[in-house]
């Protein structure tokens, strides 16, 4: 197979302001990096891809200096990299926004923004008096300079996704950095955050900072990026411009294969007298948070063998009507039927004994217990099966689970390994067992691929396929096209109401707006 | 939930083709599980350097017996904190419990007793007000969604002074025969407190570890919500474990009445540190989700036999409360080398 050059950077270009060369870094046996590097040109946006575990957190963490590389080195604008202890001079030079939060939500942004860092009243030990009006002037400040529309006085908890990454990024400028990693920054956002995001980035870049950008999606990097990055078990396998690199190139440095991304075969047509599994009738139900109501008057039936696809973005009430099917949460009117019988609403066990199983939206929260094993958490669904009079057998759940891993190809030494150390991918993988475990005659999923790797989405789809051969029902909820692309059929949901019907074969463009509320 | 940076792990990509690496990590658990083994046998050895006395059988059924009323509270916590919860009323529940069925059941005259009941009641009492007050913390807790800590911080106070109150501060003394039977028959030379409490704890591993039940404790302690949506009736298995714990408090309370044929207005103040101490010394997580019940009986039986070997040893009385505080912090640091996680 032949492979990208490993280097592809002309020598016209200017002097790199990051190059990480051959750097190797072992965790015990685990080899997280294998005399990988990467070089950053000031004032491009370089992305960073790479499958789970191909060694991208690791390299973030050695180019923050919060890892120490076993061999390599790392240099900023041809400069060694500072002192390991030294976490003033890292800071100067780079920062990193990561996709979990740094931001401590009871403080308020300015507090946030000058963290341990606080301006005093005056000099001496008054310094070490907290000069309030000095530290709201000097964030109100640096918010404006950076026109990051925030209010200083805010509490960090209020602010949304979107708003407390540009804290973070301000943040990371205040120090003087002029690079900035992301890391996922679009994993929480919906798509006219993903734009802003964009536009902001640009205006930064046009003032001098040069980002390194991590991210699953290719669609994003092609949008944004001008050189990009693939790694792939722990080493660098593929750098270029994007014009070199084009996304099934990357997609087959990421996989180490020639073909990815298949188009997926066509499927018979659903035989007509197909049973009715899930009968929804003039559902209503409220949204997540407060009072106003999230979906009304929903109706739809999903027929044995079928998997439909209800479509929308945050706001749409396509998780609620979602979470409300399996229990999660009461309707406040209308009735659910699977199979016929109705089922007793806001109860999970009374939705799973009628066969209902569920991949829900977060993995983290209501997904896995991460201290528990995957065979613990594969099963957990149906004690029942592992043993009589409410005791389980070990070797009962064992064997379940093996099963389950081998039908969904989760990479583990064994099922008792403890979830928590999974990829997100593997992870995911465990969620959609859970579900399966119990033979379910509807399954219901959201957002089944936030946030896994190329591989693990395939393995995923193409466990809906399974499902849907074996005769169950499926119900996917999703913005992810990918997703929706493995339905017969598609609802696109808008602000809690049924806006498009779309048999396969669809356009995404007709989609998409659909799902954005534009009207034809 | 752990601030580090953890690396994912490289796994291999090669394909299902590969046969799973054996894995290593029940025996791992295992090995956690018996952490406080070597410890306990280094104690030994250590106690019968200080005094040949401390292997007599007498000697060692002493250290079970006064261990096992606090076992059992140690036993009740376990099952309270591995769901993710703490339970401070224990301690009061072991004193009230006993408290109350005296105060029914002693005749007039004597000490504060009213004599209502007759006394073959006293087990029965004892145990209903266990579970009485696992139903009321159940209730506020699971019901209206207060505070746990903050519920049973309260209601350990409520409790004590409910017994202060009944008994006018004093001891209950003349207790029925009832009452007296597990903390004073012995069988083959045994008491029955020890068997009652080594049966519990077998029961409460077997539970634990191989019950649908017991394995639901562990998903609620370690995320609610995925045990939620995985279909547990968590408040359910939430609010029985709080019923369960207060239960076997106040059975535990009755194995040290029984033993001292009396109820102090004081029984079990305190006691609540110690449990927690051996709870932690144990291996469990007072963040929930983790620890096992086999974890735990090492950790109070640790902590008992330094105690008598300290006795033994000579060690003047005014000073053993002293020790003790030390002792768990010493065996605190003990377990955390011998365990090598950092305790939560």
């Amino acid at each position: 197979m032949s492979q990208p050059a490993p280097e592809r950077l002309t020598p016209q270009r200017p002097r790199p302001l990051v190059q990480a060369t051959g750097v190797s870094k072992r965790y015990g046996t685990t080899v997280a990096l294998d005399g990988a590097g990467i070089t950053i040109t000031p004032g491009r946006t370089h992305a960073l891809v790479g499958r789970n575990g191909a060694g991208k957190s690791t390299l973030v963490a050695v180019l923050t200096g919060l890892q120490i590389p076993d061999e390599g080195s790392v240099s900023f604008d041809g400069q060694p990299a500072p002192a390991p202890a030294d976490r003033d001079a890292w800071r100067a030079k780079v920062a990193c926004v990561y996709q979990k939060s740094t931001i401590i939500p009871q403080l308020s942004v300015a507090e946030n923004l000058y963290l341990n860092r606080y301006p005093g009243t005056g000099d001496g030990l008054r310094r070490r008096l907290v000069s309030w009006s000095r530290l709201r002037r000097q964030a109100q400040d640096l918010l404006a300079t950076w026109e990051v529309d925030v209010s200083a006085a805010a509490r960090a908890a209020d602010l949304s996704v979107e708003q407390r990454q540009l804290v973070e990024i301000a943040r990371a400028l205040s120090f003087d950095t002029r690079f900035i990693i992301l890391d996922e920054p679009t994993a929480q956002l919906d798509s006219h955050a993903i734009t802003r995001l964009f536009e902001r980035m640009r205006a930064l870049q046009a003032r001098g900072v040069t980002f390194l950008y991590i991210s699953h999606h290719l669609e994003e990097v092609y949008r944004i990026c001008e050189d990009v990055t693939v790694f792939r078990d722990a080493r660098r396998v593929a750098t270029g411009t994007v014009e070199q690199l084009d996304a099934s190139t990357v997609v087959a440095a990421m996989t180490g294969d020639a073909l990815a991304l298949i188009a997926r075969p066509p499927r018979p047509r659903l035989p007509a007298g197909a049973p009715v599994v899930l009968d929804v009738r003039d559902l209503q139900v409220s949204a997540a948070e407060g009072s106003f109501e999230a979906a009304s008057a929903i109706s739809f039936t999903v027929r044995a063998g079928e998997v439909l696809g209800l479509a929308g973005g945050g706001g749409s009430g396509k998780r609620e009507i979602a979470e409300t099917l399996v229990g999660l949460r009461s309707a406040r009117s209308g009735s659910i039927r699977v199979d016929g019988q109705a089922l007793t609403p806001g109860s999970v066990p009374s939705a799973l004994a009628a066969g209902v199983g569920f991949v829900p939206q977060d993995r983290h929260h209501q997904g896995f217990v991460p201290g528990l094993s995957i065979a613990e958490n594969l099963t957990m669904t149906v004690p029942h099966r592992l043993g009589r009079f409410g005791t389980i057998r070990p070797a009962a759940r064992t064997a379940l689970a093996r099963t389950l891993i081998q039908d969904l190809d989760v990479k583990t030494p064994g099922p008792d390994l403890a979830v928590a150390a999974l990829s997100g991918g593997n992870q995911q993988k465990v969620v959609m067992g859970r579900a399966l475990a119990g033979d379910p005659h509807l399954l219901v999923l959201i957002q089944p691929t936030a946030g896994v790797d190329v591989r693990s989405k395939e393995t995923l789809l193409d466990v809906v396929d399974t499902v849907r051969e074996g005769g169950a029902a499926v119900l996917v909820a999703s913005d992810e096209l990918d997703d929706l692309r493995t339905c017969d059929r598609v609802l696109a949901l808008f602000q809690g109401r049924v806006v498009g019907d779309f048999a396969a074969g669809w356009s995404d463009l007709e989609l998409i707006e659909a799902m954005e509320g534009i009207e034809r | 939930m752990s601030s580090t940076q953890v690396p994912s792990p490289t796994t291999s990509h090669d394909g299902p083709g590969t046969a799973p690496a054996p894995s290593r990590q029940p025996m791992l658990a295992r090995v956690r599980d018996l952490a406080l083994v070597p410890a306990i046998i280094a104690i030994a050895v250590v106690g019968y350097l200080v005094n040949p006395v401390f292997l007599n059988s007498d000697n060692l059924i002493n250290i079970l017996q006064t261990m096992s009323e606090i076992g059992l509270l140690v036993l009740a916590q376990t099952l309270v904190l591995v769901a993710g919860k703490m339970d401070l009323s224990l301690e009061s529940t072991f004193g009230l419990a006993p408290g109350v069925a005296a105060w029914l059941i002693v005749p007039t005259g004597v000490t504060h007793g009213l004599g209502l009941l007759p006394g073959w009641s006293g087990v029965p009492v004892t145990l209903l007000v266990g579970v009485v007050v696992g139903i009321v913390n159940g209730a506020l807790i699971v019901r209206f969604g207060l505070n746990g800590f903050v519920v049973t911080l309260g209601m350990l106070i409520v409790l004590r002074g409910l017994l202060t109150g009944i008994s006018g501060g004093q001891t209950f003394f003349g207790l029925p025969g009832s009452m007296l039977y597990i903390g004073t028959t012995q069988w083959l030379g045994i008491p029955v407190s020890i068997y009652l409490c080594l049966l519990l704890f077998a029961l409460g591993i077997l539970v634990l570890g191989y019950t649908r039940l017991g394995r639901a404790l562990y998903a609620i302690g370690g995320n609610v919500d995925a045990a939620r949506a995985a279909g547990i009736r968590t408040g359910r298995v939430l609010w029985g474990t709080l019923v369960v714990a207060s239960t076997l408090a106040a059975l535990g309370g009755l194995m040290l009445s029984g033993r001292l044929a009396s109820v102090a207005a004081a029984q079990g103040n305190g006691a609540i540190f110690t449990v927690f101490a051996a709870a932690v010394i144990g291996g469990v997580s007072l963040n929930g989700g983790r620890g096992t019940v086999f974890g735990a009986f090492t950790g109070i039986l640790l902590l008992y036999m330094i105690q008598n070997v300290l006795t033994l040893g000579g060690v003047p009385a005014q000073w053993i409360s002293a020790l003790n505080g030390a002792i768990i912090l010493v065996a605190l640091i003990v377990s955390r080398i011998t365990s090598g996680q950092a305790q939560e």
